[in-house]
């Protein structure tokens, strides 16, 4: 299990597009792959799922990865957020 | 994973409907807001009031009703404050009041030191009492989020799980076409009430009755099918796991074993559904509907047609007895 914790760092927040996005990059990866908010828990290959966290600017949220290329797959997710989902 | 805090500021942003509707309002102490409510609990302070402090349950929300307001207005005459600053001094949650009744300043003024909030509701104590203790014990009640859809079948309540990809939505979104009804999709809040019955809702309102269907996007089932296709909440009577057809895996293929899967402590009946090109599975999801409203009324088709059969091959050992009388001499 890999573990990673990141901010939102784009002002919008995770809106469809951030969350289609975090999809899209989740789903190349065959580990299974979380994000946290709170005590909220979901799947991060569910576009529903994320868009349901709520999560707005400087929201804190954990990044969960297990599987075959648990390291990857969170590194690719936790670039997503730095890079404000290539927002502004 | 943190436990999710309730506070009393949560409580009065509950989205409750006509019975169920507490008709909070805060009247004092707005500071206090924050504070968690720890126990799905009331008190009514009569003894606290009148200066007897042991075993205080100041962990509860406090209930103010008309003979506490009473008194508490003839304390205020006499001026015997000090029985409210030790009240104050526990971290009381709230304090309630009921009939739409207000304390007096002197109570609202050491209230409002403390940070405890004071609420108002139209509401008699005996029935404002049944309804936050309903409201508490479904907040507290032992909660869980799955992944999967849920739909509302012939009256059963059916959560669709299985891994990404594996056609949930899709087969949803066919059942809602079929003139069933959707719950919610992708995220499923569940919560076990009184230890046995699994009550499962969308987990936000806001985006509550939208799917996800790959190629079309989002969108939204309520303006697509009207109101009639969803509901707000259901409870889980059947769980249909959807999984990709494993050639080396055994099937049920006759019915007389019945599996179940524990959600929250609660089992309930599971069915393992391979999927494959060419099976409809939104026909075979409503027809499990149907089947397992057959065994709730007792009629369990599996095992009727296998006794059935040993009946017949009963018949058949006797009828043999008369025509192969040989065989037996």
């Amino acid at each position: 299990m890999t573990e990673r914790n990141v901010t939102i760092k784009n002002r919008a927040g995770i809106h469809a597009r951030p969350a289609a996005l975090i999809v899209q990059t989740s789903s190349k990866f065959a580990s299974k792959i979380w994000l946290e908010k709170g005590a909220d828990k979901i799947n991060a290959k569910s576009i529903m799922g994320i868009i349901t966290l709520g999560a707005s600017f400087g929201t804190p949220i954990r990044i969960l990865a297990e599987g075959s290329d648990e390291e990857d797959a969170a590194l690719a997710i936790e670039r997503l957020f730095e890079s404000r989902f290539e927002e502004e | 994973m943190e436990e999710k805090r309730f506070t009393v500021l949560d409580l009065l942003d509950l989205d409750l409907k006509e019975q169920n509707a507490l008709d909070l309002r805060c009247i004092g102490g707005r500071k206090g807001l924050p504070r968690e409510i720890t126990v799905p609990d009331l008190n009514r302070p009569g003894l606290a009031l009148s200066g007897f402090f042991e075993s205080f349950a100041w962990q509860r929300i406090q209930i103010f009703g008309r003979g506490e307001n009473a008194y508490l207005k003839k304390v205020e005459e006499e001026g015997r404050t000090d029985s409210f600053e030790k009240l104050f001094s526990y971290p009381i949650p709230a304090c309630i009041f009921t009939h739409n009744l207000a304390p007096g300043r002197d109570f609202f003024r050491l209230a409002e030191a403390a940070g405890c909030p004071i609420l108002q509701t139209d509401l008699s104590s005996s029935e404002f009492t049944s309804r936050i203790l309903r409201v508490l014990s479904d907040i507290f009640a032992p909660q869980t989020t799955l992944h999967g859809v849920l739909v509302e079948v012939y009256g059963i309540g059916i959560l669709v799980s299985g891994d990404s990809g594996v056609g949930k939505s899709e087969t949803a979104l066919e059942l809602v076409e079929r003139g069933h009804r959707l719950v919610a999709d992708d995220v499923v809040e569940i919560r076990c009430v009184n230890g046995s019955i699994l009550m499962g809702q969308g987990a936000n309102k806001v985006i509550g009755h939208h799917m996800e269907i790959r190629g079309l996007g989002i969108i939204n089932i309520t303006h697509l099918f009207g109101v009639g296709a969803i509901r707000d909440k259901k409870q889980i009577q059947l769980v249909c796991t959807l999984e990709e057809w494993d050639p080396d895996k055994v099937y049920d293929r006759i019915g007389t074993e019945e599996k179940t899967t524990e959600i929250l402590g609660v089992r309930v009946p599971q069915l393992l559904i391979p999927v494959k090109p060419g099976r409809n599975i939104p026909i075979i999801v409503e027809t499990a509907a149907m089947n397992e409203r057959l065994k709730k009324m007792g009629y369990h088709s599996a095992k009727e047609f296998n006794q059935n059969i040993l009946r017949w091959l009963e018949s058949e050992n006797a009828r043999a007895v008369y025509f192969n009388r040989d065989d037996y001499l």
